[in-house]
């Protein structure tokens, strides 16, 4: 794996709060010297808060089943 | 160019979130938004033979389902008298100032422009989604939107974490290169 592969993968899982702060570390050492990875990132960060912003909705499987078999009646 | 074909039995995978966000987006009542989209799938497949294949499957059901939502409020709004629009002032009896002032909508307020623009992230956020590979949009809905751990997405998918997180930064790549430069700041 690649540096950037790997600071790509940690700035993935912070996205979700899910990146070590060891991880989060390296990923800002990275960032650091690394411009076109700390634009990804960026922009990462901002895919998120977009997808906060949005307040995104979501029918549960349960409800899509009963959708599925109401179409084939 | 190649004619668009219709495929109902991939509707519900495919379009039912995009086309519920849409529709809870303008009654705002989840179970009726539900409804809505349930009889738009319902009236795609009558009219399925109607289709002439020059829009793609999902605009055409954008299209029902936004006659839908207006034949929905046509039909809350048929018996006279509930089309109109109450409010009442004499709750604050003791408030001071002119009635009709104060009922007026504050210019300063960003709150309806916000909600527009929300709705519409919403809905470009959506579409983007049903554009990725079946799998990577699964995976992505349940970890950002429904907020899933990655080890029950892994239990339930069957797949090890870095497939997950493989599959997650390919749809969040994809994403950023599909949803339009005008939300982005960089």
């Amino acid at each position: 794996m690649s540096p950037c592969e790997k600071a790509a993968l940690i700035c993935d899982k912070a996205q979700y709060n899910e990146a070590t702060f060891i991880e989060k570390l390296q990923l800002m050492y990275h960032l650091y010297r690394c411009k076109r990875c700390a634009k990804h990132s960026k922009k990462n960060g901002e895919l998120t808060s977009l997808c906060n912003k949005a307040r995104l909705q979501v029918l549960s499987e349960n409800d899509k089943v009963s959708m599925k078999e109401k179409l084939k009646s | 160019m190649i004619p668009n074909t219709l495929n109902p039995e991939t509707w519900v995978d495919q379009y039912a979130d995009y086309l519920f966000n849409y529709a809870v987006s303008r009654v705002s009542d989840i179970e009726i938004a539900k409804d809505l989209v349930q009889d738009t799938f319902i009236a795609g497949l009558k009219s399925a033979k109607n289709f002439k294949g020059d829009a793609s499957e999902r605009t055409w059901l954008i299209a029902i389902l936004k006659r839908k939502v207006i034949d929905y409020y046509r039909k809350i709004n048929s018996n006279k008298g509930k089309a109109e629009v109450r409010m009442s002032y004499s709750s604050q009896t003791d408030a001071e100032g002119d009635w009709l002032e104060e009922k007026v909508a504050d210019p300063n307020s960003v709150l309806e422009n916000d909600s527009l623009e929300n709705e519409e992230l919403g809905e470009a956020i959506q579409e983007c989604i049903s554009k990725l590979p079946k799998k990577q949009a699964l995976v992505f809905t349940m970890k950002t939107i429904q907020g899933v751990s990655t080890e029950e997405i892994c239990n339930e998918l069957n797949i090890n974490p870095s497939n997950l997180w493989v599959m997650i930064h390919r749809s969040r790549t994809a994403l950023m290169e599909c949803l339009n430069q005008k939300w982005f700041n960089v």
